[in-house]
């Protein structure tokens, strides 16, 4: 007994050692948003949308991998990066519009957290406050890092979704089939779905979050070609996730009548194949996916925030000597749990707008990234081939067409 | 506020004007040459209408900030850069810059400068670098609203900033683009946790600087500060062996030891090489060992007597031994084939008299370990019997190192 629990130690022990920033990015990458956001795309029209996950995981390779790349090679953190080569006001425009739409990314986690506790009637006015408290305590007290491991641990409930990807029998060959024809369709509720799932798997905090992890663990130049092993691998594992999320819905709701999810536990039907626990399991990875990445983003945002605009930050640092930074970390908690709180508030609507702030933060970010990754004097040997560059341009102008449709859709 | 002080973001785009009272152009840059002065301005960047001008310091009549700059020599050449060369617009706003009195990294968000008089014209003289919401809302609105508003509505914000006396100036490397504005001096005096946490927030190449610069001693009590192993591994690495070597040799050698266990092997026997053969064999020793036992653990810092020496022998001996002493609880007592006999707490020689043996001022019992000790035992023991100081011994019982209360406590804070 003794030797297998030993064996089980050295395992975990393993697969810690082996997790790193991207692979963290990833996990967090299928947040409360990016669950709901692929089951309402299974639910709906099945396997059609199955196609997009390979350009939106081309594109999102493509993100991580400079970001990755520059935090190596530099050091720095990209919004230093951007300070220090395009100044204050530019920096300050970013943050500024960071804050918000990260904000309203926080509302959605918190949201999360009221909707899957909700399927066990346990009222959101004592779920979200309390969720609210933990999380910032967590971060305060600094025992954020040991509970990180928890989270990341309890992130195994993805797994559910590849089981239930099977159980469910799904159509094989046409999953297969979908997967690789792109299927276009004018109506707009498609459009809006595709834009969706781009907007939720891409998003600016996480380039932000990705390359200050880089940093913090002190990977440079001469470690990063293993570094990128992990970037890409985590890239692949969350559209993998993605897959059978919508593969799950597809056999488990849209076989039997395609519509649009209205709840939570309409969701949950997904996970049927494990017949009484398919509530359970799904309220606990909701939950677990909310609350990871509600401690993630308002720490991140405040970390961004302080060090593109020089205020002293780091939760290893008092309150008192760094009051922007807490004062920023507790004013993303309260009013992101707040708002959740607030009687007949629009919810779907705000978060649905959060995706679409997203979308229109995503193309600034990734030009100031460009223009960055292409510098020789910041990154040396390292700056990107010429081929990559056409990608990356190409990824830009991609989505910043998505984006303006989007918005079309919207106020239409 | 005085009316002699200027901010250098209201210098940037004022108007420049010749003795006919003709615009040139705006200010587009302003630039100190420290190796003729720390901290005069010696050099407006002027945009004219094709290129960019020089005007140096003397060639300046008046600087208002209601009518802008008027020169009193208009004899303007072109703009080239040059290596001595700082300009405070592209090398200093903007860039990380280290407090040394709050002790910690923020940015360059402005710089106040003060106009004074010499020889019949006006000079600008660097006064500090302006950190904190202040100077950001200045930055934000210049060139927004009028300079006076600016000036109006900044007013109730209190100021922060940095005295430029604290920063001296290193040689601007374009290459390098390393923009630390630190004395070194000032950082020596720090204590070295401190210095660690402000290295821990640096970017690498400005983590090499400042090693490079500081004087080995400083620099060795800094980096055992440094939390992170790797990172610690990083800096050394990124060193001139040579350097590396000094550092490590001013470490003590148990540290030194965990450190260089962590660097690549090739890098680790390059430092090696280039250190002084008695620091260098006590390290090989502890290298030697598995870092999860006690000889992995232990250091070689301690002071062994013969069994049959005094009080007196023991003073004479630590008299030789000034640098253990800031650690130093313990004595031990070896026999003939140094084999530990017995430990004695240093306090013991304070109320003993002076020819008292050793032997009878002994601890009652001696807790001891071997080298391949495991780590887990070995903090044990220290939580068990409220040790200090652990002596651990090879297979033949000889005397090979000691533990102290503040290894464990790295080691369970690793944990």
């Amino acid at each position: 007994m003794r030797q297998v629990l030993s064996r089980f130690r050295y395992h975990l022990a393993v697969f810690f050692a082996v997790i790193g920033p991207g692979f963290i990015t990833a996990v967090v990458d299928n947040d409360s948003g990016g669950i709901y956001t692929y089951s309402a795309a299974g639910s709906q029209f099945g396997y059609l949308p199955l196609w997009t996950l390979l350009p939106i995981t081309l594109l999102l390779v493509i993100t991580q991998e400079m970001c990755s790349r520059m935090g190596a090679v530099t050091g720095k953190g990209l919004s230093d990066l951007i300070r220090e080569e395009f100044g204050l006001r530019i920096t300050f425009l970013m943050m500024a519009f960071l804050v918000l739409v990260n904000l309203t990314n926080v509302m959605s986690e918190f949201a999360g957290v009221a909707s899957s506790l909700e399927l066990f009637h346990i009222s959101r006015y004592i779920t979200v406050p309390l969720a609210a408290i933990a999380v910032w305590l967590l971060v305060v007290q600094g025992t954020y890092e040991s509970v990180e491991k928890i989270f990341l641990f309890a992130c195994v409930f993805y797994v559910t979704y590849v089981i239930s990807g099977f159980l469910v029998k799904p159509d094989w060959k046409e999953a297969a089939i979908y997967s690789v024809r792109p299927v276009l369709m004018l109506e707009p509720s498609y459009i809006y779905m595709v834009i969706g799932m781009v907007g939720t798997t891409i998003a600016p905090w996480m380039q932000f979050y990705l390359q200050a992890a880089v940093v913090e663990k002190g990977i440079t130049a001469k470690e990063y070609a293993e570094s990128r092993i992990e970037v890409i691998v985590g890239c692949f594992m969350t559209s993998v996730i993605a897959f059978f999320i919508i593969v799950a819905c597809a056999g488990a709701i849209w076989s039997v009548k395609p519509r649009e999810l209205q709840d939570a536990a309409e969701a949950a039907q997904a996970l049927k194949p494990f017949g009484q626990y398919a509530f359970l399991l799904f309220s606990a990875g909701l939950f677990n996916a909310s609350i990871f990445a509600a401690c993630i983003l308002p720490l991140s945002t405040a970390y961004t925030v302080c060090e593109g605009m020089g205020f002293e930050s780091g939760v290893s640092k008092r309150i008192r000597e760094a009051p922007i930074f807490y004062s920023l970390y507790t004013l993303l908690i309260v009013v992101g749990a707040g708002v959740v709180l607030i009687p007949q508030f629009p919810l779907v609507r705000m978060i649905l707008w959060s995706q679409v702030l997203n979308g229109m933060l995503l193309p600034f970010i990734l030009i100031f990234m460009i223009l960055l990754i292409n510098k020789r004097d910041l990154m040396g040997e390292w700056i990107n081939p010429r081929w990559f560059n056409v990608v990356s341009w190409v990824t830009v102008v991609l989505i910043i067409g998505l984006t303006l449709a989007y918005v079309g859709i919207l106020l239409h | 506020m005085t009316e002699n002080l200027l901010f250098f973001t209201e210098l940037l785009s004022m108007p420049v004007f010749d003795l006919k009272d003709r615009r040139l152009g705006r200010v587009k840059d302003a630039a100190l040459v420290p190796l003729v002065h720390a901290s005069r301005i010696d050099r407006l960047l002027v945009g004219g209408e094709y290129s960019w001008l020089t005007v140096r310091y003397d060639q300046v009549r008046s600087v208002s900030l209601a009518r802008g700059i008027h020169l009193g020599d208009e004899v303007l050449v072109p703009y080239h850069d040059d290596e001595y060369m700082m300009r405070i617009g592209r090398d200093l706003l903007d860039q990380q810059i280290i407090d040394v009195t709050g002790r910690k990294v923020v940015r360059v968000n402005d710089v106040s400068l003060a106009i004074g008089h010499e020889g019949g014209h006006d000079i600008l003289i660097v006064r500090d670098v302006d950190i904190g919401v202040r100077s950001i809302l200045r930055r934000l609105l210049q060139g927004v609203l009028p300079r006076q508003w600016i000036r109006r509505l900044q007013q109730p914000i209190p100021p922060k900033s940095i005295s430029w006396d604290f920063a001296n100036v290193v040689e601007p490397d374009p290459l390098r683009r390393l923009r630390l504005n630190i004395s070194y001096a000032k950082l020596e005096e720090m204590h070295p946790a401190d210095l660690a946490d402000i290295v821990e927030e640096l970017a690498p190449a400005e983590r090499e600087a400042i090693f490079e610069t500081i004087d080995s001693e400083v620099a060795a009590d800094a980096l055992s500060e440094v939390e992170d192993p790797k990172m610690q591994a990083n800096i050394l690495e990124a060193l001139d062996p040579e350097k590396a070597a000094d550092i490590v040799e001013e470490m003590a050698p148990d540290e030194a030891a965990d450190l260089l266990s962590e660097l690549e092997e090739e890098a680790s026997e390059e430092i090696l090489e280039e250190m002084d053969t008695p620091d260098k064999t006590e390290v090989e020793e502890l290298l030697e060992f598995e870092e999860d036992t006690a000889g992995g653990m232990m250091n070689t810092e301690f002071v062994a007597l013969h069994e049959n020496a005094n009080v007196g022998d023991a003073i004479a001996a630590l008299k030789g031994n000034e640098d253990l002493l800031d650690g130093l609880n313990t004595l031990f007592l070896v026999d003939e084939e140094e084999k530990l006999s017995a430990a004695i707490p240093l306090a013991r020689l304070f109320v003993a008299a002076g020819d008292a043996r050793l032997k009878d001022l002994a601890a009652e019992t001696m807790i001891q370990v071997r080298v391949d000790e495991k780590q887990h035992r070995v903090t044990e023991l220290f939580d068990k019997y409220n040790l200090l100081t652990l002596p651990v011994v090879d297979e033949d019982s000889k005397l090979a190192g000691v533990i102290t209360a503040d290894d464990i406590i790295s080691v369970l804070r690793q944990k």
